[in-house]
């Protein structure tokens, strides 16, 4: 815990409660994640494209983690190329 | 300007590994309709599902794309795990680079084009350096499955309200962790949710996967949400805004 007594609040109740509407499994989001990306990078409305991915990102800290990342990484090599 | 993936990695020299040349028609394997949204995309695949040098010199650049994908991944973490060297944040790199090779070589034909091949690519390598990094960080240490900081968090609200809600959501979920779930549900969702173990660490521990731990995860979460709204309570971000719990 490393916020105010209050975001750790939320943050617990979160990462307890999870998002509420359907998400993607662990296995469907790294499938798409890449195409998501791409969209997301692109402007389009990824949400609307992969229903139910947000939800899972938010709900799973390491998938969660890997969209950073992989989002990070492929605008980084965007800037430089 | 470096190259900032350059940068991550620790490398001075700015490169960005593109695929060799495809290889002539003749030393490509019979395929099915090669997949990929742009010319470089489709030379990777063709240049991987070829026999001999070819393939060799395309599954040699592949690595080294890896690698520094790798790299990148190490290099944003490092800082979460300070007790790790670079030294043994460049074996794990390696080690990932090589597993994320070997994966994507063995899945090949699952790459529909959807997205760039590099893009497609990058993830395995992402996956395998996030997961080597969190057991490595993870390694000797004992995975907590009792809610042992639950005390801590609870009742710790800033405004009378937010407090009254806080506490009696708090109160309502400790309950129905404690009568609504099962062992493993209970086991599984303290561990990730409450006391923040990674769970390709759990997973490790339990021999099982990501996925099928995520599912626990998910089913349980569905007994404390029905629970709640059982008992009238809901869990909403824009309804927390309303009573003070978010910042």
């Amino acid at each position: 815990m490393s916020g105010t007594p209050m975001q750790d609040e939320t943050r617990l109740l979160k990462r307890l409660l999870g998002p509420a509407g359907p998400e993607l499994t662990c296995e469907e989001c790294f499938e798409q994640l890449d195409r998501y990306v791409e969209l997301e990078l692109s402007g389009a409305d990824a949400d609307a494209a992969v229903p139910g991915m947000r939800a899972h990102l938010e709900g799973c800290p390491a998938c969660g983690e890997d969209h950073r990342s992989l989002r990070a990484l492929v605008e980084a090599e965007r800037e430089t190329a | 300007m470096l190259n900032p993936l350059a940068t991550a990695a620790g490398a001075t020299v700015e490169t960005r590994a593109g695929p060799p040349p495809a290889p002539p028609m003749s030393e490509r394997s019979e395929a099915p309709p090669v997949p990929g949204p742009d010319a470089e995309s489709r030379a990777w695949v063709v240049g991987l599902r070829a026999a001999g040098p070819p393939r060799e010199e395309f599954s040699r650049r592949l690595h080294d794309l890896l690698l520094r994908a790798s790299r990148f991944e190490m290099n944003r973490r490092k800082g979460s795990h300070p007790h790790l060297r670079g030294g043994d944040l460049d074996d794990l790199a390696h080690q990932a680079a090589n597993d994320a090779l070997f994966a994507i070589l063995g899945k090949l034909d699952t790459y529909r084009g959807d997205s760039r091949f590099t893009t497609w690519a990058y993830k395995f390598a992402l996956l395998e350096a996030a997961v080597k990094l969190r057991r490595r960080a993870w390694q000797g240490r004992e995975v907590p499955i009792e809610p042992d900081h639950w005390s801590v968090i609870a009742g710790r609200s800033e405004s009378p309200a937010a407090e009254a809600e806080s506490n009696e959501l708090l109160g309502s979920i400790s309950s129905a962790i404690e009568t609504e779930l099962s062992p493993h549900q209970r086991e599984v969702l303290v561990a990730v949710a409450l006391n923040e173990v990674p769970i390709d660490v759990l997973a490790e521990r339990l021999n099982t996967t990501r996925g099928a731990l995520y599912k626990t995860i998910h089913d349980a979460r569905k007994k404390l949400r029905a629970q709640l709204a059982e008992e009238g309570l809901r869990f909403e971000e824009d309804e927390l805004e309303s009573t003070g719990l978010t910042s």
